[in-house]
């Protein structure tokens, strides 16, 4: 009798850590041609329109660039989190929490110059996201809650919060529809191409790849985060205090996710709205196992999905294949790439009895 | 209006809409305990309800039998727990991230295929739901017995699964291997228990459940398939396991507490409480993490849980 058995391996190569994931990528690709098969459409066309779509045009490739910048800011929450092994699934209400902060700004600070309000909201949605995750992170180093299940269930206290204030509070006077006023100017982000909305919070979004992998990779959190994450009973013992480094790891997590949602309000709405995220902190999660937690895979894992949900778009309107695909192949993105790293750390052994 | 909410046809209803609320989490919760039992957390839960939701809508619609498509939601809910035991038990990733995984790709997949079917219509399809079932009897006992015993067939089989889950775990030699293999996956091993087989069956029936308490929502609270039908119901289970000590009894005592803070503010909007209904609709899940805060401390968790069981790695 054969069977199989699941063995460590040699470590690889770096150049092993690069290739992985896009052959993970190409995998998802061609196991999505399944869904996209069962939607009578026709492959070759919407494969086509799938990459047309997303990249094909330059007003195209710029709104890719655009859907990238929320993705990175939650898939560096997430990654930088998962690096502590806190366990941060709450980055939509993160999210939410720095777009509230930066709309109520937006819409009562008048006057200001917007080389002066713009960094006053940044900062501001940074602490308000940050603030937010530290509640789960405090709950689980001082009261052993759950972290997984804190993290989620604030984010529907969050999204019902805003409700509450987009009915109530910050609701547009004079309307039903639960949308805040529009933002003063001075709090818009400025638009850097012409004929599009490619705005700053894409080049903030770089800025934090850089930020986070010189936290990871120079600083002394960097490295507590990351002894936390490996061992925290080790960490412990090797004089590490814990409870500090996962608080400020949340708070750091949080802030980023934050800083998505200021992006959403300042950059693209400005409004606050209901659905201002498509779920971005939930595809945060799945960009951050892409990118292996690597704050430049992280990037680049977050520009492969935006190409997938703005390519989505045109691929439906072209083949009548429903846009849902895109979330269909976030999923299957991440199933893949768990199986992937395992075969980084692992290799399957045939066993004959 | 304060006065009304002492009057009987307001806790009547009150219970009614406790007992309907709870339902789908009651299956949940006890789907989860099964699973974490055995030392799997599957967190694929909030994706299985939505794909048992919209499973059992989309079967009902094209046969006309409810029973059938909760049937199916079962079935589509193993079919979920096979993918989550192949990820987390067999190749022993990450149990965290496989159960989020299962959630992102259920969620997706039951958007994508409902879409397929429907297209997007101005006004969503609907069904014949089930209807409430009188028990004899005991639904004429004074104020209890109409809010009580009227209630869904699929609420009484959940109220019926309580004692089954706890007889199976406490009492079955099933229920005995599923916890050894919770508990201590290496001597489950050395008394030739098979520990990955145990946890997929787990995962299994766990699944089943989760998939009927998704169909709950389409076929008997609501009549018709919306996104957000689940609305992080699973998330509460898995809340409601932990809060529940992972014994079937207390957990569908949590779910019953749910249940009331979610029928409680769904009465008060009944009621026409105009004070922003989206307050209303933060207080269950605000106090199913003071719950949560409550017990943890004192958590008694499967010693096994969330370890993948691998031979070589004896003592590890």
């Amino acid at each position: 009798m054969i069977s199989f058995r699941i063995v460590k391996r040699a470590p690889l190569p770096n150049w092993a850590k690069v290739v992985i994931p896009i052959i993970a990528i190409l995998v998802t690709l061609i196991l999505s041609a399944i869904p996209i098969l069962i939607a009578r459409g026709n492959l070759w066309k919407s494969y086509y329109y799938l990459f047309y779509g997303a990249l094909g045009t330059r007003f195209n490739l710029l709104e890719t660039f655009v859907k990238a910048s929320p993705l990175t800011f939650t898939g560096l929450a997430v990654a930088f989190a998962f690096r502590a092994k806190f366990w941060n699934i709450g980055a939509e209400g993160q999210l939410l929490a720095g777009a509230i902060v930066a709309t109520w700004i937006g819409i009562s600070f008048n006057g200001f110059s917007p080389f002066v309000l713009i960094p006053i909201i940044l900062i501001a949605g940074f602490i308000a996201g940050g603030i937010w995750a530290s509640i789960p992170a405090l709950l689980k180093t001082k009261l052993r809650a759950d972290d997984v299940v804190t993290t989620l269930l604030l984010n529907y206290v969050m999204i019902h919060f805003m409700g509450t204030l987009l009915f109530g509070p910050l609701q547009q006077p004079g309307s039903s529809w639960p949308r805040s006023p529009e933002i003063v100017e001075a709090a818009k982000y400025p638009i850097l191409l012409a004929r599009s909305r490619f705005h700053l919070g894409i080049p903030l979004a770089l800025l934090a790849v850089i930020a986070v992998w010189f936290i990871n990779k120079k600083t002394v959190l960097g490295y507590q985060t990351k002894a936390v994450g490996v061992n925290i009973r080790a960490a412990h013992f090797g004089g590490i205090n814990t409870t500090s480094v996962i608080v400020k790891t949340a708070l750091i997590s949080g802030g980023l996710a934050g800083l998505a949602g200021v992006g959403e309000v300042c950059g693209i709405q400005y409004h606050l709205l209901m659905d201002l995220s498509p779920g971005y902190g939930y595809s945060g999660i799945v960009i951050a196992m892409l990118g292996n937690l690597h704050p430049v895979g992280v990037f680049f894992a977050a520009l492969f999905f935006s190409v997938i949900i703005v390519g989505a778009q045109s691929m439906s309107r072209m083949t009548g294949v429903p846009t849902y695909i895109a979330e269909v192949i976030q999923g299957l993105a991440l199933i893949v790439m768990l199986i992937a790293i395992l075969f980084t750390e692992f290799k399957i052994k045939v066993v004959r009895k | 209006m304060i006065r009304q909410i002492f009057e009987i046809s307001f806790i009547t209803g009150l219970l009614g809409a406790t007992m309907r609320m709870a339902t789908p989490i009651i299956f949940a919760t006890l789907g989860e305990i099964i699973t974490e039992r055995a030392g799997v957390l599957n967190l694929g839960i909030e994706g299985t309800m939505l794909m048992g939701a919209m499973t059992g809508f989309l079967v009902t619609m094209s046969t006309g039998s409810l029973w059938f498509g909760v049937l199916m939601a079962a079935v589509v809910g193993m079919l979920l727990a096979l993918l989550m035991a192949f990820l987390a038990v067999y190749l022993g990733l990450s149990q965290h991230v496989s159960g989020l995984g299962i959630t992102l790709f259920g969620t997706g997949l039951a958007m994508f295929i409902y879409r397929l079917h429907f297209g997007s219509p101005t006004v969503p399809p609907t069904v014949q739901p089930f209807k409430e079932v009188a028990i004899p009897l005991l639904s004429k006992i004074p104020i209890l017995g109409e809010g009580i015993f009227v209630q869904y067939s699929l609420t009484y089989i959940s109220w019926i699964m309580i004692p089954v889950v706890a007889i199976l775990l406490y009492k079955t030699h099933i229920g005995l291997k599923i916890r050894v293999v919770g508990e201590n996956p290496f001597a489950a091993d050395t008394v030739g228990v098979n520990v990955n087989l145990t946890r997929t069956l787990s995962l299994v029936a766990g699944g089943a459940f989760m998939g009927v308490g998704g169909a709950f929502l389409t076929l008997a609270h609501q009549n018709m398939f919306l996104i957000d039908v689940v609305g992080g119901r699973g998330w509460v289970s898995i809340a409601m396991v932990i809060f529940g000590n992972w014994d079937p009894l207390k957990g569908a005592l949590g779910a019953l507490l749910f249940g009331f803070l979610d029928g409680f503010q769904l009465r008060l909007q009944a009621l026409g409480f105009h004070i922003p209904f989206h307050l209303f609709l933060m207080i269950p899940y605000l106090l199913t993490i003071i719950a949560l805060i409550s017990v943890s401390r004192r958590a008694v968790i499967p010693a096994g849980l969330l370890k993948p069981y691998r031979r070589e790695e004896k003592g590890g």
